[in-house]
């Protein structure tokens, strides 16, 4: 039989040996001493977007097609395309907007961007201090260079070069052989 | 004291108060902000003395219209909001929208896909189950330290969910025809790692509390839920298999894979608040079972129906209903989709919380006002999923 009260000391050398741990076992010491020290984060850890661009700002790969402004689940991007004196549309943008107080960290406009030009970052510091202009990021906050994306996700941003390289291969290619002829034209062999 | 009692007797005065002192009840509203109602939730209760006579649960301050956006969006752009339903378990909600999607588009998953949600769908079902022991204990007055063990075990769950689909609540993982992300071999050996130690965790944890004599004095005999009651409610979940109700999705669908695993689906006997704990340990050591075959049997291919476009995503006209076993309850999605399909015409959600929570009152008339909280942290609620 039991005796009472078995099943609270029991309890209490639970507590004890808990309390004890919290000192010596290894991973039990989890405190990090955050400003200083930083926990690294896994590859696919995300935050909010941010636009890769490859060489210099200027050669940025979004092409401001609208796709992720429209898919966005919460509807926090904004985009304009930039245009010449006349009126003829550039392939970049001209505001590219977010507001990250509406965004909401869902990697959609990643997944669905054809020209791998909108990628997760994972950088969670984005304390303001107001609450309106200061979270809106603005184009050049934006935009990133694509050696930070290699710094932050390795294995993927080397994946996307790889596609990408392969693409532009493709289309080189694609450019030296004989264009196809024209439809309507009598072939040669007539 | 008989002493007394028989003193009365012979005098002739009923023993009870009633004429001598006029009595009358209290209306006490407990909630929406009070942090023993896991949330914003209100309870109009009625009290005589401290015992409840009357209670009204109130619902609808965490209403954010989730039905009525997700008509407006494409199918895709529902799924991310679906984690925010239940936000302790966002792979079981997005398993659960998925399926139904899947189910109205008529989309294979494939293998390697359904192993992986089971992985992640049993996980998930641990760390809801250690949080609301925990939680329920803290209603209890166990001042932190179960909550604190259940969140350190918690954490390594988690953290694999923040490796494998790069955020640790909101996950928004699953993708219709499979999953988003392929377990690599370090993610496989974090989760290894999990199910081999929790065992011991859960060895642990019911050493401290299964026989504390605290726990027994708050929980048995409190709340008892009868079985017939259970089901004319829609009961479903943890709840509903505490008062004998043998009903758990997981045997009755099959869906995913679950009919190739072997488990059991452990009942309660009385249908007190101590059989809805433990119901929820042993449902934990059957979820570890599962996942061991889960783990062992993975096999190797891709994780997602390879016809399934991410963007323009159609599915024919016509209506579905699909529904998982979340550790909750019966988690369904009602679709309805027009000849367009490019978004729903009708979402309907069916949250096990809140019918859950609608026989709260039958449980808790003629117990005291504090164990009215007991039985709410047993009922295991989240207010996300009740008010949408």
């Amino acid at each position: 039989m039991k005796f009472p009260g078995k099943g609270l000391l029991d309890g209490v050398f639970v507590t004890i040996r808990n309390f004890v741990g919290s000192y010596f076992e290894k991973d039990r010491l989890v405190t990090v001493q955050y400003p200083e020290e930083r926990v690294s984060l896994p590859e696919n850890s995300r935050t909010f977007p941010f636009l890769v661009y490859d060489d210099e700002p200027d050669k940025m790969r979004c092409t401001a097609c609208k796709i992720c402004e429209a898919e966005c689940p919460p509807q926090c991007i904004y985009i304009v395309m930039d245009r010449d004196e006349k009126g003829k549309p550039l392939q970049h943008p001209k505001v590219f907007d977010i507001d990250i107080s509406v965004c909401m960290q869902c990697q959609i406009c990643v997944e669905v961007c054809p020209f791998d030009a909108i990628k997760m970052d994972n950088d969670y510091e984005k304390s303001r201090y107001g609450r309106f202009d200061e979270l809106m990021e603005h184009l050049p906050d934006l935009l990133k260079s694509n050696e930070y994306y290699h710094k932050i996700k390795p294995i993927e941003a080397t994946a996307v070069d790889a596609k990408l390289q392969a693409a532009a291969e493709r289309k080189a290619k694609k450019l030296v052989s004989p264009a196809p002829p024209a439809p309507g034209t009598t072939p040669e062999t007539d | 004291m008989i002493q007394a009692q028989s003193a009365i007797e012979s005098s002739g005065v009923t023993p009870s108060t009633a004429g001598i002192i006029e009595t009358q009840t209290l209306e006490v509203s407990i909630g929406p902000q009070h942090p023993s109602t896991h949330g914003v939730f209100r309870m109009d209760v009625v009290i005589d003395g401290e015992v409840v006579v009357k209670l009204k649960p109130v619902m609808g301050y965490l209403h954010r219209n989730h039905e009525q956006l997700a008509e407006k969006m494409t199918w895709l752009d529902s799924m991310p909001y679906t984690d925010r339903l239940d936000y302790f378990n966002s792979m079981a909600n997005n398993w659960a929208y998925a399926l139904s999607v899947e189910k109205l588009a008529g989309i294979k998953v494939p293998e390697r896909a359904e192993y992986i949600r089971v992985i992640v769908a049993e996980l998930t079902r641990l760390l809801n189950h250690t949080v609301a022991i925990g939680f329920l204990l803290n209603d209890m007055g166990a001042w932190f330290t179960p909550v604190l063990y259940a969140f350190r075990e918690r954490e390594k769950i988690v953290d694999l969910f923040e490796a494998v689909s790069g955020s640790r609540m909101m996950c928004n993982y699953y993708r219709f025809g499979g999953v988003r992300v392929d377990f690599d071999e370090k993610m496989l050996a974090m989760a290894r790692d999990i199910v081999e130690r929790y065992p011991q965790f859960l060895d642990e944890f019911e050493k401290l509390l299964t026989e504390n004599e605290v726990l027994l004095a708050r929980t048995q005999r409190i709340g008892i839920l009868p079985r017939e009651q259970a089901i004319n409610g829609s009961i479903t979940g943890p709840v509903a298999r505490a008062s004998g109700v043998d009903y758990d999705i997981r045997k009755v669908d099959k869906y995913g894979v679950y009919g190739g695993l072997d488990f059991r689906v452990p009942l309660g006997e009385v249908g007190d608040t101590y059989d809805r704990y433990y119901i929820r340990i042993l449902e934990m050591r059957e979820a570890i079972k599962i996942l061991q075959q889960a783990l062992c049997g993975l096999p190797s291919g891709p994780i997602i129906a390879p016809e399934v476009k991410l963007r323009n995503f159609r599915v024919p006209a016509g209506d579905g209903y699909g529904r998982i076993e979340t550790p909750k309850g019966e988690l369904g999605f009602y679709l309805v989709a027009d000849e367009t399909g490019k978004m729903p015409y009708r979402y309907h959600v069916r949250p096990p919380c809140f019918i859950n929570l609608t026989l709260l009152e039958d449980m808790c008339l003629g117990h005291k006002l504090a164990d009215t909280v007991v039985i709410l942290g047993s009922i295991d609620i989240v207010l996300g999923e009740v008010d949408r």
